[in-house]
């Protein structure tokens, strides 16, 4: 046993803080997978009380918008009156938009299907769990697929006239083209951009186009979905 | 000074009574062993952990997001039971129990604007939760599944927030819903069948309304409720909340 041993003994010290117990840990095979973050708290009273700080800071704010900002309430819905434009709820209007530019089947089921589906799928990807930057390697084959499809992108766009994607695309792009031409820069802003992994940089195109979409179609849509200046 | 003394007198032998002991079989939640048994003895907090990591509690790490989504799932409940009370399900009755909210019952108008408000507001905390997740993350080995219901929370709540908006029976109900369930007749195949399944015919009308009450006051909801029940529990079971070691 003693010359076979490929085990080590351990024995936990404090007492109040785990329970005594005995742990083998083969060599090579660690049981100790992660590093424990720091001290510990009781949820018993600690994430209690915070919590119920949160409720009650929340259920103020809310009140407070209540008594002050009414609920939209518009005459009785009338099939054979359609208002011009027919806007669907604040959240479905990044889609409507994308309905002005591409056929239906592409916005309407295509594209929201695949980001379903590329979000059930994101934690499935372990390609870099460590978050390794975009440009660690300076890779220029990496550079010759970003340029490639971001071109790809830019002329599928432009081809459909949808300049309110092809705005966002092209400033999140370009931006991911900084840090690789310029690694060594000192400003903060750029080194923060450096450190990026490209998961990263895919999530904040999503996000940018998302905004631009939702913000567009709330704001800046007028009758038969023209472009229209909310201040006019 | 004196006052305090007393009350904590009173709580004190309030706490030695055979009722209260009945209740809360343990002791005075002074010891970690009684703050744990506070927590996995309780059928509400048994979802949260005994213990968390310090840096997981800190503002920055999650702006308390989920826990607002949940609150604001609360507050949605609490305000929606007490709106189906003044509402009937049909056309048009169900607009002119509107104008009854707005002008016959009492506070009618601020429970109509809390309950729209806190929907908006679930659906923004929704998507700023997901998004602050990625970003720190939340979603790497070992909490991958736990990403996936809170992908299919989010999908909920989006449908959730849909159906409800039909129900005031009003141009802006009326028309939104008609923009939405026109998308889905351009899936192939599959998209006429579907729209009729949930507008319970061609047209947006009765039969609609009541499908989308159903939806939206029990479907939706149970789903939901099962959905935030797994999503807890396996925050504890995956092993706490993302933190990280670097910084903050």
């Amino acid at each position: 046993m003693t010359e076979n041993k490929n085990f080590e003994v351990g024995l936990s010290s404090d007492a109040l803080r785990q329970p005594r117990r005995v742990v083998f840990i083969t060599r090579n095979t660690s049981a100790k997978v992660k590093e424990e973050v720091g001290p510990q708290l009781m949820s018993f009273p600690h994430v209690i009380l915070r919590e119920t700080i949160a409720f009650q800071l929340l259920t103020i704010v809310l009140v407070v918008l209540a008594l002050f900002w009414d609920a939209p309430l518009e005459q009785l819905a009338n099939p054979l009156l359609t208002p011009n434009p027919a806007k669907a709820p604040w959240y479905f209007l990044g889609l409507q938009e994308l309905l002005h530019y591409f056929p239906p089947l592409v916005a309407g089921v295509l594209l929201p299907t695949l980001v379903v589906l590329a979000l059930i799928v994101i934690p499935y990807f372990d390609v870099n769990v460590e978050g390794e930057p975009l440009w660690a390697h300076r890779s220029r084959r990496r550079l010759q697929i970003y340029v490639g499809a971001f071109a790809v992108l830019f002329v599928l766009f432009a081809i459909y006239g949808a300049w309110t994607v092809l705005a966002p695309t092209a400033l999140v792009g370009g931006l991911g083209l900084v840090p690789y031409f310029n690694p060594t820069s000192n400003s903060r802003f750029q080194k923060f951009l450096g450190s990026r992994s490209m998961s990263w940089w895919v999530m904040t195109w999503f996000i940018a186009v998302a905004l631009t979409l939702t913000a567009v179609g709330t704001f800046f849509r007028g009758p038969g979905w023209s472009w229209v200046w909310p201040w006019r | 000074m004196a006052t305090t003394a007393w009350t904590h007198q009173r709580l004190e032998q309030l706490r030695q009574t055979r009722v209260w002991r009945s209740i809360f079989r343990r002791g005075p939640a002074r010891t970690n062993r009684t703050r744990s048994l506070a927590v996995f003895g309780n059928l509400g907090l048994h979802v949260l952990p005994v213990k968390v990591r310090e840096k997981s509690l800190r503002v920055r790490a999650t702006y308390y997001l989920g826990s607002i989504s949940f609150f604001l799932f609360v507050v949605l409940t609490i305000t929606g039971i007490l709106l189906m009370l003044y509402y009937h399900p049909a056309v048009p009755d169900a607009y002119r129990d509107m104008k009854d909210l707005v002008y016959v019952v009492s506070n009618g108008v601020f429970l109509r604007n809390l309950h729209r408000l806190a929907a908006q507001a679930m659906v923004a905390a929704v998507f700023w939760h997901m998004f602050h997740v990625f970003y720190r993350g939340g979603y790497k080995p070992p909490h991958e599944f736990n990403w996936v219901i809170g992908v299919g929370l989010l999908m909920v709540t989006l449908f959730l927030s849909y159906t409800g908006y039909l129900l005031p029976w009003d141009q802006l109900a009326f028309w939104a819903i008609t923009v939405g369930t026109n998308i889905i007749s351009y899936v192939p195949v599959l998209g006429r069948p579907i729209r009729f399944l949930l507008l319970g015919g061609h047209i947006i009308g009765q039969n609609a309304l009541l499908r989308f009450y159903v939806l939206h006051c029990v479907i939706l909801p149970l789903a939901a409720v099962v959905l935030i029940a797994m999503h807890f529990w396996r925050i504890q079971k995956d092993g706490g909340l993302t933190v990280r070691d670097d910084h903050d």
